[in-house]
């Protein structure tokens, strides 16, 4: 009655599975029974692993979780601990970097490599949303790359400006003086402010009119020179720009300097000191520093 | 159309009664169905036999030469300057490195390594082709460690029959006494054998000091603790089935092999009929086989070789050994069972002369192409650039202008150094009229000279400025030009092309 569909392979001597494809046969050969129970023990570690820590998710109140396991295992702890370690370590080395004139950390290459690294981070989480990412700067935020410096480029001036900010009225030993608004408060007339600069832009000569920047040396004699200097070059001490070179915070071009001169500028930077440590603010300086334009 | 004929009808009629319902009813077993096959095999242990003889000889050297190589590799000491580790060979992940006596190699030279598995491959293929399976037989780690675990269970337990003897009684004080110290003696060897494992990644006397002071890394006891395990699992316990079942080597070999490669064979057309011989009766109309089963007896696989080619088999020749023997003492010629192509047998049934056939096409193929990769190896080695230059322009920002109206870009220079002993080079613009070179950190007395020490990378960072007056080189807000750094005390030169930004 039962048809067998057996088939022996004739060359090995072993049943084959009965599938033909082509001509081609399976042979069917067992298993080997410690397999199976390496299989098994598999299943046997995958329950243990259930039960020793976390694996199974589950909503509870609405929210997703999982089951913690007997030996309530967080891995977010131990990146905590991990953490708290590099903190620790790191510490050490910035309380180094504060007791440390800050000339001399410049000069130590094993203090400079942290607080380089160190002022980088904390420049892209403080400074990088006015100054830019690679502190470029932009209209009225200064860039921090070039050797232009307002208020001073050394590392001691740079460290002042960001402990004591600019024009911050909260801190006492903060950058005052401000870019009067000299046509918006009529303290000269339209004329003299074209004239000026007229005269302002024969620094670089690109006066339109030589008429008018002759009328504006005047002027500017007058008004300018307590803070730009006779010259033209500025006084960083008072934060005035040097306007004979080819940088502009907020533009060279002839509107945007008579824009100046008519409502005056008063960009404001914080004072970081109530923010920030002391080893941050040195370890932010010397990054600035060490962006190229350091003095 | 189909012709309605009275026996037709008749026919259907009477097929329609047996299935009331117009369903075929066949009868008929699933392929797979479990009455037809076992599920699982049993696995049937194997007693080898020990044997003397040539190849037996053989394997003892290839097992002392290769477990020597495997222990002592480690210790071996290679000088390389200060700072430099002194091992011969030393896999040092933490530094990214890998020395091999004169061979230093970098992460991004991996294609050394590549090239070492692809020769490592084809003299396989060669080998194979060649004499059959040499690797498993005599040099594969599996085969050389289970030769060696066999040899301390015959040395505590026996030889074959008193180990038969042995697990079939039951169990007693010197059952368990011997049973005990054949393991423990195995799991002593494989934890040397995981203890060895670590130094090749370590320097070996320091961690051997470590390890012995109890305070070696966790990694160093993982390792040790995992290739003890699998040691004594693969080597002690599971032996023939890693060959069997787990190694994906049997399965290729059959395409290695052709008819004439040299292959362990039973030479059926000398051995047949086989059957058992009276002493002093005559050899005629019968083969040499005497059918007495030492061939199987010493087969570690626990296989008859003269059921001809098998995935089983290792050729490890030790069924010569034990057929030699047996032909010796029945005084008929050695080389019943003997390296042997598959196409003899036909030719010495045949009346022809039987033929060795090393070159052929095959081998030679083979020959060639391990010459060629081991020949642009070669090259490559000797050819090995010392000195390289990376290249980083600043991409923000791309270029500052400064207050003279100059244009500035920053560059990191990462210059390898892969000599043994640091050098000074200088660093200079090719390509580029009037430009300055400033070094961001002027932490070197002259700003263009970098000191690079032994075998490192050292990135600095540079500004290259343009005046005003030179800015008309920089066309559609780029100028291509090089940086160069010439190593000082032999003149060698290397230049990176890159580019200077500045205004559209």
């Amino acid at each position: 009655m039962t048809q067998e569909h057996k088939h022996r392979d004739d060359l090995s001597g072993v049943d084959t599975t009965g599938h033909e494809w082509d001509g081609i046969r399976e042979l069917n050969n067992p298993l080997p029974k410690w397999w199976l129970y390496t299989f098994y023990a598999c299943i046997l570690v995958a329950a243990v692993y259930w039960v020793l820590w976390p694996t199974w998710p589950y909503i509870h109140d609405g929210v997703w979780t999982h089951t913690n396991g007997v030996l309530s295992y967080v891995q977010r702890d131990t990146v905590r601990q991990e953490l708290a370690a590099v903190a620790a370590g790191r510490q050490q080395t910035l309380d180094q970097i504060t007791k440390t004139p800050i000339e001399n950390v410049a000069s130590n290459s094993q203090l400079m490599e942290v607080a380089l690294a160190g002022g980088k981070a904390a420049f892209g989480d403080n400074c990088a949303p006015c100054h830019g990412s690679n502190a470029a700067g932009s209209k009225g935020f200064a860039n921090l790359n070039d050797d232009d410096w307002l208020w001073g480029g050394s590392l001691k001036e740079i460290q002042q400006t960001i402990t004591h900010g600019i024009r911050w009225e909260a801190d006492d030993e903060t950058h005052q003086n401000q870019m009067p608004r000299f046509l918006k408060d009529g303290m000269l007339p339209r004329d003299q402010v074209n004239d000026v600069v007229e005269y302002v832009l024969s620094f670089s000569g690109r006066e339109d009119d030589k008429a008018a920047a002759t009328r504006g040396a005047a002027v500017f004699a007058a008004n300018c020179v307590t803070c730009h200097g006779a010259d033209g070059k500025g006084n960083k001490d008072l934060g005035a720009p040097n306007l004979t070179d080819a940088i502009w915070l907020y533009g060279g071009d002839k509107n945007t300097i008579l824009e100046t001169v008519s409502n005056g500028r008063g960009g404001v930077m914080p004072a970081w000191n109530s923010r920030l440590s002391e080893g941050t603010i040195k370890e932010l300086a010397l990054y600035v520093h060490s962006l190229g334009g350091g003095k | 159309m189909t012709e309605l004929s009275l026996e037709g009808l008749a026919a259907r009629a009477a097929q329609e009664a047996s299935h009331p319902h117009g369903v075929a009813g066949e009868i008929i077993t699933p392929v797979n169905s479990s009455k037809n096959r076992p599920m699982y095999a049993s696995r049937v242990k194997v007693y080898p036999k020990l044997v003397h003889g040539f190849f037996r000889k053989m394997k003892w050297i290839v097992m002392a030469v290769t477990l020597g190589i495997y222990y002592l590799t480690p210790w071996l000491r290679w000088h390389r300057g200060p700072g430099l580790p002194d091992q011969a060979v030393l896999l040092d992940f933490a530094h990214s490195r890998f020395y091999f006596f004169f061979i230093e190699i970098w992460p991004e030279e991996i294609y050394y390594i590549t090239g070492l598995l692809i020769l490592a491959a084809i003299g396989l293929f060669l080998v194979t082709s060649v004499a059959g399976r040499v690797w498993c037989g005599y040099t594969c780690p599996q085969t050389v460690w289970t030769d060696l675990f066999i040899h301390v269970e015959r040395w505590i337990e026996g030889d074959r029959s008193a180990r038969i003897r042995l697990d079939r009684e039951g169990w007693s004080v010197r059952k368990l006494f011997l049973k005990v110290s054949k393991h423990i003696v195995w799991l002593l060897i494989a934890l040397a054998t995981g203890g060895a494992w670590v130094f090749y990644f370590a320097d070996a006397p320091a961690l051997a000091d470590q390890l012995w002071h109890l305070d070696a890394p966790v990694i160093a006891w993982g390792a040790i603790a995992a290739f003890t395990a699998s040691t004594y699992l693969l080597g002690g316990i599971a032996r023939e089935q890693v060959c069997i079942y787990m190694c994906p080597w049997p399965r290729i070999q059959g395409a290695m092999f052709d008819e004439e490669s040299l292959l362990v064979s039973y030479k059926a057309d000398r051995g047949e009929l086989r059957g058992p011989h009276k002493k002093g009766t005559s050899w005629e109309g019968r083969g040499d086989c005497i059918d007495c089963g030492q061939c199987v007896v010493a087969c570690p696989m626990g296989i008859d070789i003269r059921d001809g080619m098998q995935l089983e088999c290792i050729q490890c020749a030790l069924c010569i050994d034990a057929c030699n023997d047996i032909m010796d003492r029945i005084e008929r010629p050695r080389g019943l069972i003997g390296y042997d192509t598959l196409s003899n047998p036909d030719r010495r049934r045949a009346g022809l002369k039987q033929r060795f056939r090393i070159a052929r096409p095959r081998t030679l193929v083979y020959a060639a192409a391990m010459l060629l990769v081991g020949g642009i190896m070669l090259y490559a080695l000797t050819h090995r650039q010392t000195l390289e230059l990376n290249v980083l322009p600043d991409r923000n920002p791309l270029f500052v202008t400064l207050s003279d109206g100059s244009i500035r870009n920053g560059y990191t220079l990462k210059i390898q150094n892969k000599e043994l002993t640091g050098h000074n080079y200088r660093v200079s613009i090719v390509g580029l009229d009037g430009a300055r070179l400033i070094r961001a950190v002027p932490d070197e007395a002259d700003p263009s000279m970098v000191l690079v020490g032994a075998d490192t990378l050292r990135a600095v960072k540079y500004f290259i400025a343009l005046p005003p007056d030179k800015l008309s080189q920089v066309k559609d807000g780029e100028a291509a030009f090089s940086i160069r750094v010439t190593r000082l005390d032999d003149g060698t030169i290397t230049e990176t092309e890159t580019g200077f930004r500045g205004p559209q």
